[in-house]
């Protein structure tokens, strides 16, 4: 039981000092979550931690590799507009 | 030491003839403040419409992470070309920005001022901006701090922002209006959950409001960005300007939205179109009415180094840093010197104004001259306060209204340089195409030089190219070629048809 933060996450720290568990770490290219530390926040908040403020959407998946913020869900953008977007490469470079 | 005036407040209705800066004319941006804030702002150049011309301002991106979504805003987003908030080359910790802001301070003396505005919340990274505020304020006392936040979680740091000696912050506060705020911010996170809709926004809302009253309060200045979202806030602005400038901010900043598709944002990608400069302007004068706007906003990144308008930060990237010896005690030294030029020659310029503001207002009272109807000029500078720059090599100009009243600044308009533009930008349109639709409104365009080429079609879009005062103060210049069109007759025209689309 553990979420893993994946390549499309721009580096904003925010998610880094909420983690009940300091499970967050920073790392190259972004940042990981480790998972045997993970608890998924449960029994801390009702909301896990990360999830709720990653302004990235899809870029938390859950143990079984789902984005647990799906394409539109942040932004209000519908999905196939971002999918396009996404092809034209409004890619992150933040380090 | 006698402060240098910062704006003349232009001369006062032809009955009146008052050109003191207590006769509260709204046009003067700093005229009527109180003198104790006067002495705050007046070498900041985000906040003097003057001061811009000779002060610089740099920007440390320390600040990646942000506690709310705005619909014109795209985390993912970063371009080294683009100038606007929430873009950054490199998020940096504090001890490399307070490095880079040593470096900057040395190198460029005529840097004042300190921000922090991002790319995120600086108030969402407390540890990260109080950090670098705290080191500098011991290692660099003769800089001026400032930061800039949603004000989500504002109320918590006031006290922690007195402690650093923060005299200014800028809160981005787009409406006081929950169903406004639903249309601006899909979510925000707050005490653990994050939150959407209308709920949120009426959280937002009532953290800022209480933000912008604490400070008031302990005397911190105040200025209040908004963005102007035509359909969303436009109309709700001028009611926002007045709740805000109750509450004790003296400054407010009135931007225009920048949404384009290829940014990614959510604004962008659905097609919401920013004000035109019309719109913008129209609702400036609006909101004028019930306080001090701000017209010389350059809306610039948040890593931004030098004057406003300019971006020097490709010279201290982290890696130049390093390579750099800074003796701040040597610096210091110097800067002082700098700053003490800078306020002579500010001084000098105000005096002269002054005469100019008092020749302009025995002028206005002739009731020809006071019916005259006010013409828009645009001009290319460099800073400084003159006209100095190559038409070709603008990158902006800006724009001043000349009439029977006197000179005033309205705005900047930004473009592609006409001798860098290439064949086209953006959707087929040439650069100079793209410069005359810039251009619409302006009647003369005020250049150190210009080309032959773009000579007819300024012309032909009614546009008068006028390279005859290069080097000349812009507001002296601008009043002089006025003068030239009224006894030319031009005035007494109705306004030349414009062909610009």
């Amino acid at each position: 039981m553990a979420f893993e933060i994946i390549e499309s996450c721009v580096n904003c720290y925010a998610c880094e000092p909420l983690c009940p568990n300091q499970a967050i770490y920073q790392a190259q290219p972004h940042f990981l979550i480790a998972a045997e530390k993970c608890t998924e926040c449960i029994g801390d908040y009702m909301e896990a931690q990360c999830v709720s403020i990653c302004p990235i959407e899809g870029a938390i998946l859950d143990e079984v590799g789902v984005p647990l913020n799906p394409p539109g869900s942040l932004t209000g953008i519908p999905p196939e507009i971002l999918a396009g977007l996404d092809r034209q490469g409004t890619a992150a470079v933040l380090p | 030491m006698e402060l240098p005036v910062l704006n003349a407040a232009p001369p006062a209705a032809p009955s009146g003839g008052c050109t003191s800066h207590a006769c509260g004319s709204t046009d003067d941006q700093m005229g009527h403040l109180p003198e104790h804030i006067r002495q705050k702002v007046y070498n900041h150049p985000c906040y003097s419409e003057q001061a811009h011309h000779y002060f610089a301002r740099m920007h440390v991106a320390v600040a990646p992470a942000c506690n709310i979504q705005c619909n014109y805003c795209n985390r993912k987003y970063d371009c080294a070309n683009e100038s606007r908030p929430g873009v950054v080359s490199e998020v940096m910790s504090p001890d490399q920005a307070v490095k880079k802001v040593m470096a900057v301070a040395a190198t460029i003396p005529q840097m004042t001022v300190l921000g922090i505005a991002g790319p995120g919340d600086p108030l969402a990274n407390p540890e990260r901006t109080f950090e670098t505020f705290r080191q500098l304020s011991e290692k660099a006392p003769d800089i001026k701090l400032c930061v800039s936040t949603n004000g989500l979680t504002l109320p918590d740091c006031v006290d922690e922002l007195a402690k650093h000696n923060i005299d200014h912050v800028t809160i981005t506060i787009n409406c006081v209006d929950p169903d406004v705020g639903a249309k601006i911010y899909p979510w925000i996170f707050w005490k653990n959950r994050r939150i959407r809709g209308r709920e949120a926004a009426e959280i937002l809302i009532a953290q800022q409001q209480m933000g912008l009253e604490m400070l008031s309060e302990r005397g911190i200045l105040v200025k209040v960005n908004s963005v102007m979202i035509p359909g969303v806030n436009d109309a709700h602005l001028v009611e926002v300007s007045k709740i805000v400038k109750a509450k004790g901010a003296f400054l407010h900043n009135v931007m225009p939205l920048i949404a384009e598709a290829e940014h990614g944002t959510y604004y962008g990608v659905m097609g919401q179109r920013g004000p035109t400069h019309e719109e913008l302007q129209q609702l400036q004068d609006q909101c004028a009415g019930d306080m001090n706007m701000m017209r010389h906003c350059r809306q610039c990144r948040a890593d931004a180094v030098g004057l406003l308008g300019e971006d020097r930060g490709q010279e201290f990237t982290l890696d130049k840093i390093e390579a750099m010896e800074i003796d701040y005690a040597a610096a210091m030294v110097k800067r002082a010197e700098v700053h003490a030029q800078i306020e002579q020659e500010l001084s000098l310029k105000q005096q002269a104004r002054t005469a100019q503001a008092e020749l302009a207002a025995l002028q206005a009272q002739s009731p020809l001259a006071a019916s005259a109807r006010p013409v828009l000029m645009a001009v290319a500078t460099k800073g400084g306060g003159v006209i100095n720059e190559h038409f070709g090599h603008a990158a902006e100009f800006l724009i001043y209204e000349a009439s029977g009243h006197g000179v005033r600044f309205i705005g900047h308009r930004k473009t592609t340089p006409y001798c860098e533009g290439g064949d086209t930008c953006g959707d087929g349109e040439s650069a100079l195409d793209q410069t005359l639709r810039v251009l619409k409104g302006c009647e003369v365009v005020l250049c150190s030089k210009i080309g032959y080429e773009p000579w007819q079609p300024l012309e032909a879009a009614g546009i008068a190219p006028n390279g005859e005062h290069a080097m000349e103060a812009i507001e002296e210049a601008v009043a002089a070629v006025y003068e030239e069109m009224r006894v030319a007759g031009k005035l007494d025209l109705p306004v030349a048809e414009q062909k610009v689309a």
